[in-house]
């Protein structure tokens, strides 16, 4: 991933701000600066919650050349507690462990590199609270 | 007094067992077990590094310090295997722990030693009076080369330590030393993957002369007996080396067992003496004092004596603890899956 | 706003084309829908492509496509939704048409899918780069998750699924068009390889190579070009967020609710007076989200409306007669024009073998991502 826009999204990728609608209470993430929705008008940053649980997963065996070396892999759709739903990897398990209701926690981990030669790309993960 | 205000270890899931590296060179594991006095190591997840290692046990020093991450002055990241040759690991700590911008941000490298260097530097800035606190990470995903005796024990793990004078310090320091003479018994020259290293020649010249050089030195510095310290840490390579050490300067095993975590971790290098402090710190009391002395070759020691205050109990259980980490939550991998993890297959790219 | 019809459509065979190159293939379809039109000239024409970069490097389609048609100088607009591009090349035409700014105009679609492409990369460019694709997650991923979703909501089964591509297989075997027209069994689904879990092999659409083209003009001049010319009674399109995540329900297709919503509005139809259907499944998991979406059946009961052979040629409600996504192929931007041209060859009792009976009302719908675009057309044999 080129540098420009890895660097950009690197306060959500690494500390997952968001915006939180002064009116309605909304939380959005990625943060928006405006939205024609008519409710939202001013937004106050907040960080979202670091526990959730498991909405939905599949188990990657077909995988794009970037992450080929990863396969199998899980992603999955995760709700913070603060009820956000990020999509993200979930890790340091088998797939037979996870299920759909099932308690999670986010790390800090590597998500992909740009091969043996570019920048090597962080983010958010999950692993199951044990 | 300037002490520890927060610390904190992460132990990766992943590990391996010397009879499956054993298997896969033809090597007799009870023997290996026997001269290493290590019967398994951690190995980092394919989406771990040093970086995603010293955030994590950076948030847990952040979790146990209570502080807001801004008033952290400098983030000292200590690794033998930084992601990259030239970009810092330290920038991307602080950006993922929400610290700085305004901080001075370092990675340093001086093979096992890096770690305890960052404490030193991190703990001579609070003393200095040049910021409140500072933040000072050993981590490590070190390699073996295949079939080297190093394949054995080169591990991944990581310990943090925050460095501060609030009045709320978990462990003052009461003393610092070093110890330092160019010895080259072990080093990676640029781009090449693994290390070398010269044998016994790493033992009696290297380890053994300036370990113990360090230890008996910071003792006397700090007017202290063996026997009035409550546990002490020296840096483990393997498990022998830091038992050998501790039996010659008058330690006995329950003194060091704390801090012992090589057998069932392997070396995490840069994190070894750190994590063996974090360990201890685990199960010490109020007014113990710990004696911690790191190694890196090329050579030299860090010596540390520390003192634990009450605060201790208040936040032990803020993190996990390295027990914890150790036996939760397991993954046992075979060679394949190893070699796999560690790059050590030729890939078409 | 005037009526609208369909007068003449052509399409390539789908499949595995090594001799037909990006332009070649939109070339061969467009011209075999002016000729089946017996038109001399189009006014504008309107291509749908959802990753010609990616796929063969190439941008600027709509010149590229007007130059080798020999069309120049129309104008000529290249469209992309994702996979609804051909959708909505489509209804770009109509709206062309409907507003009288122009007669004749083209509506196709292209994809040029196996030129040693990464197409898991360049498919899953249609989710959000940074907040999914970011994390590793594919298209069949993205399906897969919904499939998981809705088996745990409603109980759905992995069989029921399987079903879905027994089905469209069948039904692909009758269509000569068609690039993978075998039967299967559940068992076939069931023990193919493992693409994203639940989700095998078998569950998803191939990699096709493709076009599509069909030419609309005035309804009260179509007779004058064809005998049997199929009116565009209804055009819907909508929106929804471009990551599942974002959902309310993610076992929910709301772009394609709301798009049937208004084409069913604009054709003073409901979804009961539909005689068939060609939807997007391109995952069995998707078809079953879409004949739920469209009111076919109430939400949950797709699964068990494929087991109760509702939706075969010979059930109540015929879907992906042409054998869908699944067996007849999908080269992306192309299948919006090619689930019209089915409908359009259906509507004029031309399917042979597939042939619904009494077919008099018929709808395509087409999809874009996991849902984050959606068309709907319904069509009338006049």
């Amino acid at each position: 991933m080129p540098s420009p826009r890895y660097t950009r999204e690197i306060p959500q990728r690494f500390r997952l701000e968001a915006v939180k609608c002064d009116k309605d209470g909304k939380i959005y993430f990625p943060p928006r600066t405006g939205c024609i929705s008519g409710k939202c008008k001013k937004f106050t940053p907040i960080k979202l919650k670091e526990e959730g649980s498991v909405l939905t997963y599949t188990v990657i065996h077909v995988a794009p050349t970037q992450f080929e070396a990863q396969t199998p892999y899980i992603v999955g759709i995760v709700e913070l507690d603060d009820k956000v739903s990020i999509t993200c990897q979930i890790v340091d398990c088998s797939p037979d462990e996870v299920e759909i209701g099932k308690r999670v926690r986010v790390v800090f981990r590597k998500i992909q590199e740009e091969g043996d030669h570019g920048i090597i790309c962080y983010g958010y993960k999950c692993v199951l609270i044990r | 007094m300037v002490g520890i205000v927060g610390y904190g270890t992460y132990v990766p899931t992943y590990r391996i067992k010397v009879e499956e590296i054993a298997l896969q060179w033809g090597d007799d594991p009870e023997s290996i077990k026997k001269g290493l006095l290590l019967k398994e190591k951690t190995v980092p997840g394919p989406d771990e590094d040093t970086i995603t290692i010293s955030v994590q046990a950076s948030k847990y020093a952040l979790q146990r310090a209570e502080i807001d991450p801004k008033d952290i002055g400098s983030v000292y990241v200590g690794s033998e295997s930084h992601p990259y040759a030239v970009k810092p690991s330290g920038t991307v700590v602080a950006d993922a722990l929400g610290i700085g911008p305004e901080v001075h941000v370092a990675d340093f490298e001086f093979a096992c030693k890096a770690g305890s260097e960052a404490m030193y530097a991190a703990y001579s800035h609070v003393k200095s009076k040049n910021m409140p606190y500072a933040l000072a990470v050993g981590a490590d995903t070190s390699q073996g080369a295949p079939d080297d005796a190093l394949e054995y024990t080169a591990a991944a793990g990581g310990t943090a330590f925050i460095m501060g004078d609030n009045g709320k310090t978990i462990a003052d320091i009461l003393v610092t030393y070093s110890y330092t003479s160019d010895t080259a018994d072990f080093w990676r020259r640029e781009h090449q993957f693994y290390p070398q290293h010269t044998g016994r020649f790493t033992g009696e010249p290297a380890y053994f002369r300036h370990v113990l050089a360090t230890a008996r030195e910071t003792l006397r510095r700090g007017n202290v007996a063996p026997e009035e310290i409550a546990y002490a840490i020296f840096h483990m390579p393997n498990g022998k080396f830091p038992l050998r050490v501790g039996k010659m300067m008058g330690f006995t095993m329950e003194q060091l067992e704390p801090g012992w975590v090589v057998p069932r971790m392997g070396n995490t290098y840069s994190g070894s003496s750190l994590t063996g402090l974090a360990a201890t710190l685990d199960i010490a009391k109020p007014g113990d004092k710990i004696l911690m002395v790191s190694f890196g070759s090329g050579a030299a020691s860090d010596g540390f004596i520390l003192s634990v205050n009450e605060r201790i109990n208040e936040v032990r259980r803020k993190a996990p603890t390295f027990e914890e980490m150790i036996e939760s939550n397991k993954i046992y991998l075979n060679y394949g899956q190893y070699a796999k993890f560690r790059k050590k297959i030729i890939m078409n790219s | 706003m005037r009526d609208v019809a369909i007068i003449g459509v052509g399409m390539t065979k789908f499949g595995e084309l090594w001799d037909l190159s990006f332009r070649d293939l939109f070339v061969k379809a467009a011209l075999e829908a002016i000729s089946n039109s017996h038109i001399d000239h189009i006014d504008s024409m309107y291509i749908g492509a959802m990753s010609s970069g990616l796929f063969v490097g190439q941008e600027h389609v709509g010149s590229l496509m007007a130059d080798h048609l020999g069309a120049t100088p129309i104008p000529a607009t290249r469209v992309e939704s994702a996979c609804a591009s051909g959708g909505v090349a489509f209804r770009q035409a109509f709206i062309e048409v409907a507003s009288s700014l122009s007669d004749f105009v083209l509506a196709g679609g292209v994809e040029k899918m196996n030129d040693g492409a990464d197409t898991t990369y360049a498919l899953a460019t249609a989710a959000d780069q940074e907040y999914e694709v970011y994390h590793g997650i594919t298209f069949p991923g993205l399906y897969a998750m919904i499939a998981r979703a809705h088996a745990h909501k409603y109980g759905t089964t992995r069989e029921q699924m399987a079903q879905v591509a027994v089905k469209n297989h069948d039904n692909g075997s009758k269509n000569p068009m068609a690039q993978f027209p075998m039967k299967i069994t559940i068992d076939t689904v069931l023990n193919s390889s493992k693409v994203a879990d639940p989700l095998r092999l078998f569950d998803c659409s191939p990699v096709t190579d493709g076009a599509a083209a069909v030419i609309l003009c005035p309804a009260e001049i179509a007779k004058q070009f064809t005998d049997q010319p199929v009116q565009i009674i209804g055009s819907g399109q909508a929106s929804d967020t471009i990551a599942l995540h974002s959902r309310a329900d993610l076992t929910k297709l709301e772009a394609v609710s709301r798009s049937a919503e208004s084409a069913y509005k604009m054709a003073g139809v409901g979804p009961e007076d539909i005689d068939l259907a060609e939807v997007h499944d391109c995952f069995t998991i998707a078809e079953i989200c879409a004949i739920e979406a469209l009111g076919f059946v109430p939400f949950g009961e797709g699964g068990k409306a494929i087991e109760q052979n509702i939706t075969t040629l010979n059930g109540k409600i015929p879907v992906n007669t042409s054998g869908g996504l699944k067996s007849k192929g999908h080269p992306v931007g192309a299948t919006g024009v090619a689930q019209i041209i089915e409908v359009f060859e259906q509507l004029r009792g031309s399917c042979g073998e597939r042939q619904v009976k009494e077919a008099r009302i018929g709808l395509a719908q087409n999809m874009g991502g996991s849902g984050g675009s959606s068309t709907v057309h319904i069509l009338k044999a006049i």
